[in-house]
């Protein structure tokens, strides 16, 4: 517990001293956010009240946590690894446990931090109405955010290299961008391309984060699929790991 | 004195490439033992399987009693590890990496004493990529020690070093061993073997080719000594008569004699009392390079690079 708390201390100073890092987790969604409901900010008869931006704004947040998830917790992950930190780590004794539970409590409070720039940024340009459920948007944003992070870490364990793991976290992170709602609304997309929404796991923290926003619907059903997904990676990245004793995150891969 | 490391036909491979075929040695108490060989010999990955960083896939091994692989925990406690090739992040300061490896090991020595026995008081508070080649080695070796260690394992630890680094950490290599702990070397360098190792492992494709005392592994596996001068007219038949002296052959206007053991006093007693005082006797003595060249493969695919 005390090396829990002393790595995420760490992992929380790390990120203050460099906080370019996450530029593009933070810069990203806002700015595609910003340009979108500039473009489509008109209000919307279906929308019941709500705006256009008050339908993007919850979808950029979930984008806010892809990109964290998808990219920036799997490079910053294997690169640790790569260069040997975390070898360093697990000679003293620090379990893939500590690292997991310091990546996953420094990662969804940058998912939140992330996301309290994005409201902020967007209500001081756009005037964005408060959500019909904050309950349900916390926990869609919540269960969002543990299950990508989550996720996050299984592919950062999997990716032999920091270079592999931006290049496959890229390769994610786009379609399920463009495909999750957050690009072009769902009503305008193609059957095959809804087909492909639909197995997106971003879909699901957009609906998760929009459905309490605008009062369209319970995100009950999403929350349980993320809390499975939120299972699974854990699951898979734990199963990695004990498979060779020493830890697959751990350790750098040795080329044969 | 007992021994606190003891390695039995250790192997290991990483899917088709086998790094380790067959190591077994064992280091006593108190000793600096160098595991020497050439890159990709199996050094590193024979050091892993002892620190519990990796799972050996056969062979037996106990470091202090203990079974890296099932008492890693109680193992790692006991022991300090300065890895090849590792890294802290950096923006991670002197001090902070001192304090987290100092709360890991929970006990230990105080690592304010560390920093200042290391000379790292002055860097406190710079940042890890801020630090030199040296000073990062420094480091690492006071990480090393924050538990205050009964065996310290260090992986080519003047890698990258200029020689004056190099010849810092030898002082810090001897300063370990007068605290009392064991240290294993792992080198591929044979001055820093010779300098420093009681005991040295010569460690090739995967296996131990010899394991002596640096002078043991000289005189045995080094070949002969040469002693030459210039004759200046003399007749010197007589040396082949001299003991010890294995071949007298003139080179040029210089006698060679090659010989064992005492044959360099022999030789020289020999030609003062036959009246002959070259000013010029040299005399080359074997050393570890040329024990290594003779016992390691040659036909490893470096042979290829260099061609």
């Amino acid at each position: 517990m005390k090396t829990l708390a002393k790595l995420t201390w760490i992992e929380v100073k790390l990120f203050a001293r460099e906080p370019i890092a996450v530029v593009f987790a933070f810069a990203f969604p806002l700015v595609v956010l910003l340009v979108l409901a500039g473009v489509f900010g008109e209000p919307e008869a279906d929308l019941g009240g709500f705006t256009g931006i008050d339908y993007y704004v919850p979808s950029y947040l979930a984008v806010v946590i892809a990109s964290i998830g998808l990219i920036g917790l799997p490079v910053h992950l294997a690169s640790l690894r790569e260069r040997g930190v975390l070898r360093r780590l697990r000679a003293s004794s620090v379990a893939v446990t500590s690292v997991f539970g310091a990546q996953m409590a420094v990662n969804v409070a940058m998912a939140a931090l992330g996301g309290a720039v994005l409201l902020v940024a967007a209500s001081l340009v756009y005037d964005v109405h408060a959500p019909s459920s904050m309950a349900g948007v916390a926990l869609g944003f919540g269960v969002g955010s543990l299950s990508f992070v989550a996720l996050g870490f299984l592919l950062g364990t999997l990716a032999p290299t920091a270079r592999a793991a931006q290049a496959i976290g890229l390769v994610l992170f786009f379609p399920m961008w463009l495909l999750s709602g957050a690009g072009p609304p769902r009503a305008v997309m193609t059957e095959t391309m809804r087909q492909l929404s639909d197995v997106l796991p971003l879909t699901r923290v957009v609906s998760a984060i929009q459905e309490p926003w605008l009062g369209t619907g319970s995100n009950a059903s999403e929350v349980v699929l993320l809390s499975a997904l939120f299972a699974a990676a854990v699951a898979l990245s734990a199963w990695k790991n004990s498979e060779h004793a020493a830890g697959l995150a751990m350790l750098p891969r040795r080329p044969a | 004195m007992g021994s606190v490391i003891e390695v039995n036909n250790l192997r290991k491979r990483y899917g088709s490439h086998v790094a380790v075929e067959d190591v077994s040695f064992q280091v006593r108490q108190g000793e600096v033992f160098g595991l020497l060989g050439r890159n990709g010999a199996g050094k590193t990955t024979t050091v892993e399987c002892l620190q519990g960083l990796r799972r050996a896939d056969g062979g037996r091994v106990r470091v202090l009693g203990l079974d890296p692989q099932r008492q890693t925990q109680q193992l790692r406690r006991r022991i300090g590890c300065q890895l090849q090739e590792a890294a802290l992040p950096d923006r991670l300061k002197v001090w902070e990496a001192l304090d987290l490896f100092a709360s890991l090991a929970s006990g230990g020595t105080d690592w304010r004493v560390l920093m200042d026995q290391w000379g790292l008081a002055g860097k406190r508070n710079a940042s890890f990529s801020g630090l030199s080649g040296g000073q990062r080695q420094r480091l690492f070796v006071a990480l090393a020690l924050v538990n205050d260690p009964e065996v310290v394992f260090l992986d080519e630890l003047t890698q990258g070093l200029d020689p004056a680094a190099r010849r810092v950490a030898w002082g810090l290599i001897r300063a370990i061993r007068e605290r009392g702990a064991t240290v294993v070397l792992v080198t591929h360098y044979m001055d820093e073997a010779e300098q420093l190792c009681d005991r040295i492992a010569v460690v090739d494709g995967g296996r131990v080719v010899a394991t002596d005392t640096p002078q043991g592994l000289i005189s045995r596996f080094g070949g002969p000594i040469k002693i030459t001068f210039t004759p200046d007219g003399h007749d010197v038949r007589f040396l082949k008569d001299v003991s010890h002296v294995q071949a007298v052959r003139r080179r040029g206007d210089r006698i060679e004699a090659e010989g064992t053991g005492p044959v360099l006093a022999l030789v020289a007693a020999e030609l003062v009392a036959r009246g002959l005082v070259p000013s010029d006797l040299r005399v080359e003595q074997p050393t570890l390079e040329d024990v290594f060249l003779r016992l390691t493969d040659d036909q490893a695919p470096h042979r290829e690079e260099a061609r």
